[in-house]
């Protein structure tokens, strides 16, 4: 167990990405020390280390992520987490826009708002938001779930494929071939272990259930009838 | 006459130019189905192409090189303009990104143990990468697309190089595609989709909009892999000018530049005709722009679309470019369009396979099925087993190793030692179109449409 410290006050964002890419010869927390909104932060970790960001992260703050567990004591700039693979990234304060877009695994929590199109293009990260998520929220979303325990804005989960959102708050509007389904028994139980996990406190009876309503999986259901 | 006329009754058989049987098929199908036409490869119509220049040969005014014997370089750098380890070549011609999905497992074997085989470099494509391409691929380009399927930090890491793809010359604007009936369980799960779904892929990247976001895009890329690996920026030929400009200033190595003849498995034929640029007008806007930014020999230019020969890569490379793309003419080196696939080593006839999908080899273009007679667009178990990848890397490698002959014979007939000497210099235009294009003068003139006598 040894903890290393990073200070990125005018220093270049290489210095603390080099040092978590090298072998990490036991190193279990970096922290790291004014940010100061530097873009690029911790990207691409492959070892299951702890990241502490002791301030505001710009964009792609973790990007990428395998095995680490990433702090953003601050808020986070566009594409927080994105294409994680594995490991958490949470965020304390708020996150921009395409928060873990396309993130094939692992859990992202934001503890405050995050932007428009959220979870975009998941494909099978976890997503928990204890705020609201901005317009076009889970656009295109292929595989995972987003969790929003706050209100959504407009055309949420757009173009939907497998993915599934959650929201207990306000949809201002669903987008195309997304659509409210019942919440089942295996609904309940996997929002209740994501809140879990996420540390968050709220009814899972309160969230409602939005899918895709695959009428959009295949091109034109009239195509070759011949008239 | 219609020779079933015997009475010698007059008929008026006049075509029409705007409604030509063409048009009028267009217009009947459109009607019967209601959902336009997709299909693969590129533009069909004729456009001013590298077929409407020539080369100025040496004579006195210049000194031609032995066409066999006399040394004549192709070696191509890429990447020196940020990256740790640029990627070096042994030819100027590189295998274009064709997804796997689009292109089976054999094909995407067959391309990189021949791209191996001369020295060159092949490219994923909007599929991820597959373990047959990575082992059988010395130089590989990892593109990063807009869908982001099967995007992973370890096939980045195991990458020569990454593409972070804007758009392709077949359809600047427009996502990928892949018809239900090509995802396979295999495809399917590598691109996190259902099996079967017909997949339209994002036309925007999910997490930037716009010039200032990809640089910070291209700054995350590096950090992951170290600054190591050159990375490219592909666009569709469009407003070519301003977009390598801006590709540029986003931090680019290499900006590839597709022209509208690019390929595509599968595209609303209005798109793939009527979107886009040809690549003669593009490769002269794109080096217009490395020329206007000071970056000529510090980013390079890989130009591609409708590249079929060494005399195209000779022109390509004389206007500027410092490699190309071949994808289409890899597809038919392949046996696209061909009447027979080899299997056994015994040719077969695939006739009736081109006759099912109402066509004829020569006219196919039916990538979009998946029931490519020849076995080389498709993720069919009994047709991708028509291209066996001993057969498809050898037909390519003879491919890439007669273009690069007749591009060598092509420079040292010009006098140059190095086919990068090509220049501008060098060629004339046999069209009024093409020398404006690429603002090269009308043969046997020096004439430049829209710029003073004289002026270059």
């Amino acid at each position: 167990m040894s903890e290393i410290t990073v200070d990125l006050a005018g220093k270049p964002v290489r210095e603390v990405n080099r040092l978590l890419h090298d072998p990490l010869n036991g190193v279990t927390t970096v922290n790291v020390l004014n940010p100061d909104g530097a873009h690029n932060i911790a990207v691409g970790v492959n070892e299951a280390v702890k990241v502490e960001i002791h301030g505001n992260a710009g964009y792609y703050a973790g990007g990428m992520n395998k095995f680490a567990d990433i702090v953003i004591h601050g808020s986070a700039g566009t594409g927080v987490g994105e294409n994680m693979m594995s490991g958490s990234i949470r965020v304390k304060g708020f996150a921009s826009n395409a928060a873990g877009a396309s993130a094939h695994g692992g859990l992202l929590v934001i503890e405050g708002d995050a932007g428009l199109r959220c979870a975009v293009s998941l494909k099978g990260g976890d997503i928990v938001v204890d705020g609201n998520v901005g317009s076009f929220s889970a656009f295109m979303a292929q595989a995972g779930r987003l969790v929003v325990c706050g209100d959504a804005g407009d055309a949420l989960g757009d173009s939907l494929y497998e993915a599934v959102l959650y929201v207990k708050g306000k949809i201002k509007s669903l987008g195309a071939d997304a659509q409210e389904e019942p919440m089942t028994e295996a609904d309940f139980t996997g929002v209740a272990e994501l809140l879990a996990k996420a540390g968050l406190k709220h009814d899972p009876k309160s969230f409602k259930r939005i899918a895709s309503a695959r009428s959009l999986y295949h091109w034109n259901a009239d195509a070759d009838q011949e008239y | 006459m219609d020779p079933k006329n015997t009475q010698g009754k007059h008929l008026s058989l006049e075509p029409s130019a705007g409604y030509d049987r063409k048009t009028i098929d267009y217009i009947q199908n459109a009607a019967a189905h209601g959902l336009y036409e997709i299909r693969g490869l590129g533009a069909k119509r004729a456009l001013p192409h590298f077929d409407d220049l020539l080369f100025l040969g040496a004579s006195l005014s210049r000194y031609p090189l032995e066409g066999y014997r006399e040394r004549c370089v192709t070696k191509t750098i890429l990447g020196t303009r940020y990256a740790s380890k640029p990627v070096e070549l042994d030819i100027p011609i590189t295998i274009a990104g064709m997804s796997f999905g689009a292109l089976s497992a054999n094909v995407k074997e067959s391309l990189g143990r021949a791209a191996t085989a001369v020295g060159t470099s092949t490219t994923t494509g909007d599929g991820g990468m597959t373990n047959e391409e990575r082992e059988s691929s010395k130089i590989l380009v990892y593109q990063c697309l807009p869908s982001r399927y099967g995007f992973n930090p370890d096939d980045l890491r195991r990458a020569d190089a990454i593409e972070v793809v804007i758009g392709q010359g077949a359809k600047p604007g427009g996502g990928g595609m892949l018809l239900g009936q090509k995802i396979n369980p295999r495809v399917a799960k590598m691109r996190t989709l259902p099996e079967g779904v017909d997949q339209r892929s994002a036309s925007r990247h999910p997490d930037w909009t716009g010039p200032d976001d990809l640089t910070i895009k291209i700054q995350e890329l590096r950090e992951i892999t170290n600054w190591e690996k050159p990375i490219y920026v592909k666009v569709g030929a469009t407003r070519t000018f301003n977009d390598v400009k801006l590709a540029v200033h986003a931090g680019a190595d290499v900006v590839v530049v597709d022209g509208m003849q690019g390929g595509t498995a599968a595209t609303q034929t209005c798109f793939i005709e009527n979107v886009g640029i040809p690549t003669l007008a593009a490769v002269r806007q794109a080096v217009d722009a490395l020329e206007d930014l000071d970056m000529i020999g510090k980013v390079q230019l890989i130009v591609s679309g409708g590249i079929r020969s060494g005399a195209d890569v000779a022109k390509a490379l004389a206007m500027g470019a410092d490699a190309v793309a071949i994808g289409q003419g890899i597809l038919f080196a392949l046996g696209c369009n061909s009447e027979t696939y080899v299997q056994g080593g015994e040719h077969h006839s695939a006739l009736a396979d081109y006759e099912k999908l109402g066509t004829r080899p020569g006219y196919c273009h039916n990538c979009h099925t998946g029931k490519c007679p020849v076995g080389v667009t498709t993720q069919d178990p009994i047709l991708e087993k028509r291209l066996e990848p001993d057969v498809g890397s050898k037909r390519v490698r003879n491919y890439l190793k007669t273009v690069n002959m007749e591009l060598t014979t092509i420079a040292r007939a010009c006098g140059k030692q190095n086919v990068h000497h090509l220049e501008r210099e060098d060629l004339v235009a046999l069209t009024v179109e093409a020398a404006a294009m690429a603002r090269i003068p009308l043969a046997g003139t020096q004439w430049i449409p829209g710029q003073e006598f004289g002026q270059r």
